[in-house]
């Protein structure tokens, strides 16, 4: 054991999607490192053509479809997999983790985990025994003990263009957030460190909801007035929720909070304001979940944030409209009558 | 009264696992007293001296000397030695001669007061184990429990002097107990009771004799040490002394390097890691992580004196204790300081209800000749950082595979000293340790039947916040007996439900006919307290006669949530 734990080992990238290829990319720099897809077919093209998602692959960068060579061989993973797929993802892995293990994952989703035959409803509602973040889930489902987050305005395929940006590593541990700034670090690419593990998550979480709101408002041909006044509404939202689920009004307030609700909010490179837009400009949900390559996080997280609230008793404005668009039983064009004379009361009350 | 819920067939008999005394560890520690208590001076101020760096030592020397003095004039405990005053008034004296003296000489000096101070706590701290002693006072201890208990069961004082000594189903163990008995020989055992009352002490050093295993060293308050023959107990059974009124920074670190020496020379330990005593009544929820950490610190000691030394390290084995009683003679005292306390952050005087040794022995008699139930539930052993333990002592994860614990300690490849990553360990087995708590926690009918009639009161009142909800006037206090049972029974069928999903446990007195155990239950609820905290009158009504002592009894059965049954 102690031969393969040396600093050589490779560091494991696990999920090949757009935001996983450019951070296997940015560890390549100064590290070898392996690539996990579970489609055989993308680490079949990954080593022949060095290319995936449209990003040239890093000659540091080895392509696997074993979760077995990566527990063995590397000492630190980040998974980065869509929400839905984690839990799955982390008991296939789990055999191979031992608590020696460093994760810091890349996924800003929630996971639901319902007990067999639990039907939400008004008297059993989704507690947040039900919902848990990716770290609850590592934690949960392996022994590993020494988890972070990666949370940040990170737009993939600006990353991918070599363009400058900053994100934060969220831990308990100062170990992680050591580790994750010393491999990811670069005279592009800036790692701030938060000991508020929870918070920044949700921030993650929380600001692909915004997001969609965002997309909607661009496509309604709506200007900037509207859309700082979501932004700025948006984010007193996720306060509370964040509150609410356990993290602190301080994260919020960084680059993984406002920082990167910005940068969702304005840009149509992301994946949540493109489904935002598309609502808006009349699609259905069903068409353009079709279509959409990889995952929208968002929506996933509103239902979940929706059924919350309700379990919490707070008022959640934002992502309750946006529920009801998704569920046609209000139009975008309704929506935005009725949030001009939704009743606000005091502007900022959680400071 | 005596309700037949233990199978009387079966008496669990522990032989000692390690019947030859010179191989305990503890006698090992007792033979070399001074060397050892020298050792844990040295590394003390090794410690401090590193903690201190930032800061100066002299300010830390100038806040300790602060603090001793005002704990002298404000709280002083008939055991404190009587040079304490003279002691500490010396220090500060040379500490404000040193003031004119230049840096690099009065370092020497500072340096010089730290080591004296170190000493004294470590002396202090210190048990006074003698195995010839512990074999005179276990046989008293168990003697007496036994005697006592036969009493109670013969309800005749003479039958105290009757041989029989079978275990009465007065005290319960239950739990691991032969799990716990395997791996005290495998490795290091370190309990941690919840912590109720000051018979505590007293009745863990019993279950400790009675299930063979060899003595602990334990962390008893010093208050404990006041009475004589409290003192003389505790010192036989291995006690060191854990002075809670002592808050500096040298006192703590001299505190945790005694405990995290004595576990790395595999002496099992046991330490009350709530601190003091549940002042509400509540189960702990939170932990004091001092004493905690050294269990964590030498566990990663072990691992690296083990690869030094090219050994098999010794493993460190965590077991949490659940101690469930009708009724604590503190109760009164404790909750009112809580409620005191609760919303001030002041001062205040840790009370002390042992003062003599009549007050104790009248308290034994009373308690053990009227006789009610005790239960103590050995918790399943876990590792220092919460995983389960099976019976060859390797660490279980969710799927029952064997995690090497020592990868807990690992950066590349090698063990490593990483305070902030212990520290965040630490916090994840208090955590654990909490929720064992709760699943191990027995709910008697007495707990049941003061946390039915608190609740129902405080529906009732849903607008009255704690405060005035205790001091509801006594035609309020009355409550009719067919509510009371109705939400008593769903109570009931809930903490049922919890301990199918195993996150509770129950009483065997619990089950059955629903009258017979609110009957129980009124009986015992605080069975010896002036006024009673229930009652059920003539006229069938369940009458509350002190608010203060239902909450109390009622908080043990908080934090399950069972709360949003009562409507």
């Amino acid at each position: 054991m102690a031969l393969k734990n040396t600093s050589n080992n490779p560091i494991g990238v696990i999920g090949a999607g757009s935001f996983g290829t450019a951070i296997a990319n940015i560890l390549a720099e100064n590290n070898d490192v392996l690539l996990y897809s579970r489609k055989e077919s993308v680490v079949e093209t990954i080593t022949k053509t060095r290319k995936n998602v449209g990003q040239d692959i890093h000659d540091r960068v080895t392509a696997t479809h074993d979760l077995e060579l990566i527990g063995n061989q590397c000492n630190v993973i980040f998974p980065i997999v869509p929400s839905a797929n984690f839990r799955e993802m982390m008991r296939s892995l789990a055999p191979f983790l031992r608590p020696y293990h460093v994760l810091i994952h890349g996924t800003k989703g929630l996971d639901i985990n319902l007990p067999e035959g639990y039907k939400i409803s008004a008297r059993t509602p989704l507690t947040r025994e039900h919902v848990k973040t990716m770290s609850e889930v590592i934690t949960e489902e392996s022994s590993v003990v020494r988890v972070g987050a990666l949370a940040g305005p990170n737009l993939s395929k600006e990353m991918a263009a070599h363009q400058p940006a900053a994100s934060v590593v969220a831990s308990h541990f100062d170990e992680v957030i050591y580790t994750g700034q010393k491999l990811l670090k670069s005279d592009r690419f800036l790692i701030y460190g938060s000991n508020d593990l929870i918070g920044i998550e949700l921030c993650g979480v929380l600001k692909n909801i915004i997001a969609v709101g965002a997309g909607m408002i661009a496509g309604l041909g709506l200007g900037e007035n509207s859309r700082a006044l979501l932004i700025s509404r948006g984010m007193v939202e996720m306060i509370y929720i964040g509150k609410a689920l356990g993290g602190n009004v301080n994260a919020f307030l960084g680059l993984a909070g406002i920082g990167d609700l910005i940068a969702t909010c304005s840009s149509p490179l992301s994946r949540n304001y493109t489904v935002g837009y598309r609502l808006a400009k009349g699609e259905s949900m069903d068409a353009i979940s079709g279509s959409l390559e990889e995952t929208a996080e968002g929506i996933n997280s509103i239902e979940v944030i929706k059924s919350l609230s309700a379990y919490y008793k707070i008022r959640v404005p934002i992502t309750e409209t946006l529920h009801n668009i998704i569920h046609g039983e209000m139009t975008v064009k309704e929506a935005s009558t009725y949030f001009m004379k939704f009743p606000f009361r005091a502007e900022i009350d959680f400071l | 009264m005596k309700l037949k819920d233990f199978n009387p067939n079966q008496k669990p008999k522990y032989p000692p696992i390690l019947p030859r005394t010179k191989h305990w560890p503890i006698v090992q520690l007792a033979k070399n007293r001074k060397a050892f208590v020298a050792e844990v001076a040295q590394e003390s101020i090794e410690r401090i001296i590193s903690l201190t760096n930032k800061k100066s030592l002299k300010e830390e020397l100038e806040t300790t000397v602060y603090r001793e003095k005002m704990r002298i004039k404000r709280n002083p405990w008939r055991v404190d030695p009587r040079d304490e005053k003279s002691f500490w008034e010396n220090v500060q004296q040379r500490l404000i001669e040193v003031e004119a003296l230049p840096d690099a000489e009065s370092k020497g000096v500072h340096d010089k007061i730290l080591g004296e101070i170190v000493s004294r706590y470590a002396e202090e701290i210190a048990g006074n184990f003698k195995p010839s002693s512990y074999r005179f006072a276990r046989r008293v201890v168990t003697l007496g429990f036994a005697r006592l208990l036969n009493a109670a069961r013969f309800k005749g004082p003479w039958a105290v002097f009757r041989g029989n000594l079978d275990l009465d189903d007065k005290i319960h163990i239950t739990g691991y107990p032969e799990h716990v008995r395997k791996l005290a020989q495998k490795g290091t055992v370190v309990m941690v009771p919840t912590h109720f009352s000051n018979l505590d002490s007293v009745l863990i050093g019993w279950v400790i004799q009675f299930l063979g295993l060899p003595p602990f060293i334990y962390g008893a308050g010093l208050n404990l040490f006041n009475t004589k023959i409290f003192a003389y107990f505790m010192n036989s059974l291995g006690a060191y002394k854990v002075d809670r009124r002592k808050k500096n920074l040298i006192y703590l670190e001299t505190l945790k390097v005694y405990s995290k020496l004595a576990i790395s020379r595999g002496c099992h330990s046991l330490f009350f890691p709530g601190g003091t005593r549940s002042r509400s009544g509540n189960i702990e929820k939170s932990l004091k992580l001092g004493l905690l950490s050294t269990t964590v610190e030498s566990q990663r000691f072990l691992y690296q004196q083990a690869e030094k030394e090219n050994a098999t390290p010794q493993k460190i084995f965590i077991v949490p204790v659940v101690l469930n009683y009708n009724f604590v003679l503190e109760a009164p005292g404790l909750i009112s300081d809580y409620l005191k306390a609760q919303g001030q952050e002041r001062y205040y005087v840790e009370s002390d209800e042992f003062t003599s040794s009549y007050k104790i022995f009248t308290f034994l008699l009373k308690f053990f000749t009227k006789g009610s139930d005790i239960s103590v539930t050995i918790g399943k052993p876990i590792d220092i950082l919460g995983n389960p333990v099976d019976e060859e002592g390797n660490s279980l994860d969710r799927n029952d595979q064997p995690i090497n614990t020592r990868d807990y300690f690992v950066s590349e490849g090698k063990v490593t000293v990483d305070t902030q990553r212990e520290e965040e360990y630490v916090r994840i087995l208090g955590k654990r340790i909490v929720e064992e708590y709760h699943i191990h926690n027995r709910v008697f009918a007495s707990h049941l039947v003061a946390f039915t009639a608190f609740e129902l009161l405080r529906v009732r009142n849903v607008k009255l916040d704690l405060y005035t909800l205790l001091r509801l006037p006594e035609e309020d206090l009355v409550l009719d007996y067919d509510e009371f049972l109705k939400t008593f029974m769903k109570l009931r069928k809930k903490i049922f439900k919890l301990k199918k999903k195993g996150r509770i446990g129950t009483a065997h007195h619990l089950e059955g006919d629903i009258d017979k155990v609110i009957k129980h239950g009124l009986d015992n609820v605080g069975l010896y307290h002036a006024t009673r905290p229930l009652i059920r009158r003539k006229d069938g009504k369940i009458a509350i006669l002190d608010m203060n002592k239902l909450y109390y009894y009622h908080n043990r059965l908080n934090g399950y949530g069972l709360e949003k049954h009562v409507k």
